[in-house]
């Protein structure tokens, strides 16, 4: 750990310390350290029912811990709901996406903070649909996002441009950084590819960093930076991706192998 | 110069909206066309004529409104069955307060216009409570809207009886029914029809224009959508609800001022009347889909055809029977729409797979 400060000078975007979570007898949480870095992606990685999605819930606000702390740029935050974590700079993107169907792709990114007009037609609520159009458009460029049109709705876009439309909106308003629940799971292998390589954008052009679930090992390893390995509420250790393989994450993930103690921790 | 702008800009951005806001085209035409075939069939100057135009407007103009508040409530995945009783209800509030401050019938009530003034107010005021009433228990006891709003139904219906003792209130100046019937608006447009034109006018804007129309699509498509968009979705709802209460109020003392009187039987399918417009009219009963535009036209092809068998001689009974069909051919065609019939769907999957994420 002492090393792991004196090689990072930054601050820590995001520091969790000691989660725990108990549903009823579940202890879904036991004591779970986690962080994130500016400018990383941060993979959760761990079998179904290790902690991924109650962490991840934690840290967005909708499930308050039951014990443990939350530093958001080395200050203790409570959030006691997803409106403060949104507050806070952090956007979440679940694995329904939560899209409204007969919305457009400009519509979809700006729901909930729709831009008005100035002055009085503003204040009687009336949009700006080129206004919202124009800077949908240039957070797509920015993010080498091909959408067919802005002004068809969502639900004539495939898969992964549905995801994408996701991506960005909240690449759009996340400030610190971004949460993405198993984004490709639903996906080919083509708009896969396409959806990492937005999130690696979105690291880079944006400077946003992402905590990304997932249960794939190929793009673990291909975009994360580091991988966090959960099992049974416990964080087995988390490490560089760098310096992970399948064969070593697997083994983690089902207990068989215990290697990454805190001597692996980067 | 700001000003104008703004302006071009709100028209130039009505068009990339315009997709969801136009009635599907076989509506249209088969308004259209009716009216074709009538003016063809009706001797000369009769059906196309200014006179018959008039009323068919005055004939359409309450249900248009109700019909065009139900289009929010339909996007927004709602239904409100109470409509007919909270217009009997506000009608007679309105009667009676009409007769209450007025002054004396025997003078020829000389208050009349305080008489409107507090009428219209407390019209309206009653409509948008019950309103309130459908949307809070929606949305806090999470009681379906479906049985929400027949609860009210027969809640305003039966309150409406109990203040009326059970017998139509009459106590309404007459002189109300030559001005808002008899006279209009530079003496030739008829009262009844620009209350409505505005109010369709407003809602339709609101619809398709501002941040509140939007959310109501949103609403309607995955409430869950907005929610996490940090909108307050029960407020949302709560709101559209008293909208439609307040279009109620609007229409019971519009009706009281027509007709002279607060009849308790005169509305009692204005419910299903208003949600068949706008089925017909192509907004979905599944929530996030709909315009105004079909709304319209959906209201009006019932007056027209009534009108025209009139006219024709022919049984006006005969009207229920093709807008029912109407009704079960409209929803088929949002089925289709929504992507329920297979050809449609191999259609589009078949594009899904050549684009790329
Ligand atoms: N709302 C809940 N109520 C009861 N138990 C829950 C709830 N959410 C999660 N759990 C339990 O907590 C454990 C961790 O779940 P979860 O965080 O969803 O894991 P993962 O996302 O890694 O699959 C599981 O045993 C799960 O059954
Ligand atoms: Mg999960």
């Amino acid at each position: 750990m002492t090393s792991e400060w004196q090689s990072e000078p930054r601050p820590l975007l995001l520091n969790a310390i000691g989660l725990r979570k108990d549903y009823g007898h579940v202890r879904a949480l036991d004591g779970v350290d986690f962080d994130l870095r500016p400018r990383e992606i941060h993979a959760l990685f761990g079998d179904n029912g290790a902690g991924k999605s109650t962490l991840i819930k934690i840290i967005a606000g909708a499930v308050q811990p039951d014990s443990g702390i939350l530093e958001i740029d080395g200050r203790e935050v409570t959030f006691s709901s997803p409106h403060d974590a949104r507050a806070a700079g952090i956007e979440t993107v679940y694995q329904d996406l939560a899209l409204a169907d007969p919305l457009n792709a400009a519509e979809n990114v700006f729901l909930g903070r729709e831009l008005c007009y100035p002055g009085i037609l503003g204040r009687l609520g009336f949009v700006d649909r080129r206004a919202m159009h124009a800077m949908t458009a240039a957070n797509l460029r920015d993010l080498g996002v091909n959408i067919p049109s802005l002004t068809v709705p969502v639900e004539t876009f495939s898969g992964g441009q549905r995801q994408a439309v996701a991506v960005v909106r909240a690449a759009v308003w996340g400030q610190r950084f971004l949460i993405m629940d198993e984004p490709v799971a639903a996906l080919g292998v083509q708009q896969t590819t396409h959806v990492l390589d937005l999130m690696q954008r979105t690291r880079d052009e944006k400077g946003l960093s992402v905590i990304l679930i997932s249960h794939n090992l190929t793009e673990v390893l291909r975009v994360a930076d580091r991988v966090t390995v959960l099992r049974l509420g416990r964080r087995v250790g988390t490490i560089a991706a760098k310096d992970a393989t399948a064969t070593l994450l697997v083994g983690a993930m089902t207990g068989a192998l215990n290697m990454l103690g805190e001597a692996a921790t980067l | 110069m700001t000003a104008v702008r703004a302006a071009t800009r709100w028209i130039s951005s009505g068009v990339m909206s315009r997709a969801r806001d136009l009635a599907s085209l076989w509506i249209v035409v088969i308004l259209l066309g009716m009216i074709v075939l009538f003016t063809i069939l009706c001797p000369p100057d009769t059906f196309l004529s200014f006179a018959n135009f008039r009323s068919i407007t005055i004939d359409t103009s309450e249900i248009l409104l109700l019909a065009a508040g139900q289009t929010l409530v339909l996007i927004a995945a709602g239904i409100d069955l109470s409509v007919g009783s909270l217009v009997i209800f506000c009608a007679v509030i309105s009667a009676e307060v009409l007769g209450a401050f007025s002054g004396s019938a025997s003078q020829g009530y000389p208050n009349v216009l305080l008489g409107v003034a507090v009428a219209t107010g407390a019209s309206l005021a009653a409509g948008a409570a019950w309103g309130f009433i459908n949307g809070w228990a929606t949305v806090t006891l999470k009681v379906p809207p479906f049985i929400v709003t027949l609860g009210t139904l027969w809640m305003a219906l039966g309150l409406a009886q109990v203040i009326s003792g059970g017998i139509n209130v009459a106590t309404v100046p007459p002189q109300l029914q030559d001005i808002f019937v008899f006279g209009g608006l530079l003496g030739i447009v008829p009262w009844p029809d620009v209350i409505a034109a505005i109010g369709v006018a407003i809602l339709w804007i609101v619809l398709s224009r501002t941040r509140f129309g939007l959310r109501t699509y949103a609403l309607g498509a995955n409430a869950e959508s907005l929610r996490r968009a940090g909108v307050n979705v029960s407020r949302h709802t709560i709101l559209i609800y008293t909208i439609m209460g307040v279009l109620c109020g609007v229409v019971g003392i519009m009706d009281v001022a027509r007709f002279s009187t607060a009849s308790l039987s005169a509305h009692q399918l204005d419910n299903l009347n208003a949600i068949a417009a706008v089925v017909i009219g192509g907004t979905s009963l599944f929530g996030g889909r709909g315009h105004m535009s079909g709304t319209v036209v959906g209201a009006f092809i019932p007056a027209v055809l009534r009108n025209g068998f009139v006219i024709l001689g022919v049984q006006p009974f005969w009207q229920n029977v093709v807008v029912g069909a109407f009704l079960i051919l409209a929803v088929y065609i949002d089925q289709v729409r929504r992507g329920g019939v297979p050809v449609w769907r191999r259609k589009r999957s078949a594009k899904e797979g050549e684009q790329r994420a």
